[in-house]
């Protein structure tokens, strides 16, 4: 039996055209879709494996707007339980640090073995809130793990690092989070999807969770974003015929004259 | 998930659930389907082992009430299921048509409750797979013209005469037969696979929708017992009935057909060279492409309405034809388009084009040829029919 939260975080769609809004700070949501994190999809599949193997329970944890609850539907749908949804506008323009703390309020004491998370969310692809969960969980973690073992009250997890991979075993609970090849993700069965739209989705103020306004969202956080900028848009390259020797002369003149690079 | 053409942004007229099944069938197709359904087309043949995994997302019967198996998806979430499907293949579309709307509706419209708790869950799950045997050699676009005869004896019923064109005929368990009586009424029964006097031939000189079983049902005395007949049938109109249910999910289905072209021919266009620039960047293409896009948009348009109406229950059956008419023939020009622009790469099967294109001609003449449709709502204007 495994009790398991798995993070999830609702972001663009992976394909969306996005635009920097007005602001300078947030993305333009105006006309874009929205899915859940490609890297919690994976996290929710491990979860429920893990579930479907050992028993146990699966609840999702998401911090986001309103319109968040589709990416929870969608866990839901894959098989999680039940949902628990920060949704008070209160957690807004947080930082990682308020969403760690937030969620570490929401998880703790519920006698969770497992928290699994991804390893970064793709908006804003600054990957801390696993880590810093589990700090303030106090448990041992795991990042962008590739394939997990849970045997009793042990987990071992497999990461690759740079030309080759490592073993890492921690003792439960633990926060694990998920690096892309961990699994494949399942596409919810229809009537699942439907069945979906019937659990529990908790919704939670920072008071439930014990916090006051000053400790949540923009009010709470420590650093906030001063500006958003588009990748700037990449020049034809130059393509240099010839001789491979003559080539990469022409390449060393023009890295040195061109680019002054060397 | 790949962001293919919303140009109106259909995605806000959906409810989640609605965006969900959609994105599910989306993927669906992505991984299981797309990667094989060309070879599948080039050498004829059905992709069978999709049956369980098509049973198990939960595209049979899905808008029935769950107490039969079904999952009481709204319209629009059907519809949105039906064009994933179609933006795979016509014939994987067709497949599942006919098996819910055609075989399964008419079994939850017209049977009993003893029929449709005997038949509809194990439809549901796949275990049984139906097709509906209307059309005739010589009845197609006037089924009334059909000459199967069904007899009374003292135990039930005997059938007799042949059905052309039936999609899924031989791999079907159980065909929706629709016969005419003495009386020249017509009448629904069900036939299994099996039956004395019962056999299919498969039709192979399809030049179209290659990637589906289409079959002759032969019918030569075959006995029907009582509890094999469809007991609320009241004539033509109810198998008629049915086709507005399959009617409503091509409207829906070929959109996705075009949405599949329409996004082949830019992923095209924009890396082909020709005389030193994109095709993508050449007027002609672009005059193109815009077409193209204004097409799948009206269809959209079309279907969603449809979808809503339907979910209204203020949905007529001429309403379904202009949708069917329309749809059909803008997704084949747009398949027909996006074929030529891809060249001599577009008469290949590497691309989806062409074979989106040769199926859409199937889709075109079944359900009610265009003309057909035509006539419908001729007749529905000026109260005058001319078929
Ligand atoms: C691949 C495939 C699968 C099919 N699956 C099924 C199935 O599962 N079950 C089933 O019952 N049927 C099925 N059909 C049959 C289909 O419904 C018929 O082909 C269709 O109804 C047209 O009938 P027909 O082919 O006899 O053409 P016809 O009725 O002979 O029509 C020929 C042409 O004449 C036109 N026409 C007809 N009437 C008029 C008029 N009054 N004025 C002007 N023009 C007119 C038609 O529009 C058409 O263009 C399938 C067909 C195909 C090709
Ligand atoms: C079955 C078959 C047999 C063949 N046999 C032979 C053979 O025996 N010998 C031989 O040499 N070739 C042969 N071909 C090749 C054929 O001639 C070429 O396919 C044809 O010239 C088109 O070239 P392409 O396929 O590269 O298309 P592309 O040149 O890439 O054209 C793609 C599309 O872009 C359009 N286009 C091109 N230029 C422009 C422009 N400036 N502005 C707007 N639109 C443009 C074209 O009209 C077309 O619709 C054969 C092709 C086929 C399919």
């Amino acid at each position: 039996m495994l009790n398991i939260a798995v993070c999830v975080k609702q972001v663009p769609d992976t394909e969306a055209r996005l635009s920097v809004a007005a602001d300078k700070t947030r993305i333009e949501e105006q006309g874009i879709s929205f899915i859940l994190n490609p890297y919690d999809e994976h996290a929710v599949e491990e979860a429920i494996r893990l579930k479907e193997k050992q028993g146990g329970t699966v609840t999702v944890f998401c911090l986001g707007p309103a319109r968040a609850e589709e990416a929870i539907r969608t866990a839901l749908a894959m098989g999680a339980d039940k949902a628990v949804h920060l949704a008070d506008a209160a957690f807004g323009g947080g930082d990682e640090g308020t969403a760690a703390a937030a969620l570490e309020k929401a998880i703790a004491g519920k006698s969770f073995d497992l928290v699994l998370a991804g390893r970064l969310a793709i908006d804003d692809a600054s990957g801390q809130v696993g880590a810093r969960l589990a700090e303030k969980l106090g448990w041992p973690h795991v990042t962008a793990v590739t394939r997990l073992a849970v045997e009793g009250r042990e987990a071992v997890a497999n990461r690759e690092i740079d030309g080759g991979s490592q073993v890492v075993a921690v003792t439960l609970p633990a926060v694990i989070t998920a690096q892309r090849g961990l699994n494949q993700p399942r596409y919810p069965k229809i009537p699942d999807i439907m069945k979906a739209r019937r659990k529990e989705v908790a919704k939670v103020t920072p008071a439930d969770l014990g916090l006051s306004g000053g400790e949540v969202g923009g009010a709470g956080a420590k650093g906030k974003v001063a500006g958003l900028a588009p990748a700037p848009g990449r020049s034809a390259g130059k393509v240099i015929a010839g001789e491979p020797a003559d080539a990469a002369r022409k390449v060393v003149g023009l890295l040195r004259d061109e680019a002054k690079v060397i | 998930m790949s962001q293919l053409a919303d140009y109106y942004r259909i995605e806000d007229l959906l409810q989640p659930e609605e965006r969900a099944v959609r994105d599910t069938v989306r993927k669906f197709v992505d991984r299981e389907v797309k990667p094989i359904i060309g070879e599948a087309w080039l050498k004829g043949e059905f992709p069978r082992h999709l049956i369980p995994k098509i049973a198990e997302l939960g595209l049979f019967g899905p808008t029935l009430p769950e107490e039969y198996g079904g999952a009481g998806l709204s319209p629009l979430a059907y519809g949105m299921a039906m064009q994933e499907l179609e933006r795979g293949d016509s014939g994987l579309r067709s497949f599942a048509s006919v098996q819910s709307a055609l075989a399964m509706y008419a079994i939850y419209r017209w049977g009993n409750e003893d029929q449709r708790r005997h038949w509809l869950p194990r439809m549901c799950a796949g275990e049984v797979i139906g097709c509906f045997g209307l059309t005739e050699p010589d009845a197609g676009s006037d089924p009334d013209m059909m000459t199967t005869k069904a007899r009374r004896t003292g135990k039930g019923w005997v059938l007799s005469g042949v059905k052309r064109w039936i999609t899924n005929g031989s791999l079907a368990n159980v065909a929706v037969v629709w016969a005419k009586g003495e009386s020249g009424k017509v009448c629904g029964f069900l036939v299994e696979k099996g039956q004395p006097g019962f056999t299919t031939t498969d039709t192979h000189t399809k030049a179209s929708m290659r990637a589906s079983i289409t079959s002759d049902l032969i019918l030569d005395g075959v006995e029907v017992a009582e509890d094999h007949v469809l007991p609320g049938v009241k004539g033509l109109g109810s198998a008629l009935s049915c086709l507005t249910e399959a009617r409503f999910g091509i409207a829906f289905g070929v959109v996705g057909a075009a949405m599949d072209c329409l996004q082949e021919a830019l992923d095209y266009t924009s890396v082909r060279k020709v005389f030193g620039q994109p095709l993508a960047a050449k007027q002609l293409t672009q005059e193109r492409l815009a077409d193209m896009l204004a097409r799948v948009t009206s269809a959209q348009l079309l279907a969603v309405r449809l979808g809503q109406l339907k979910a209204a229950g203020q949905m007529t059956y001429p309403q379904v034809s202009l949708a069917k008419r329309e749809n059909v023939r803008h997704a084949l020009e747009v398949a027909r388009m996006s074929r030529e622009l891809l060249g001599a790469n577009g008469i290949t099967t590497e691309y989806a084009s062409i074979r989106h294109m040769c199926n859409l001609e199937t889709v075109d003449t079944y359900e009610g040829a265009y003309e057909v449709h035509t006539l419908i709502l001729g007749r529905d204007l000026t109260g005058i029919a001319a078929f």
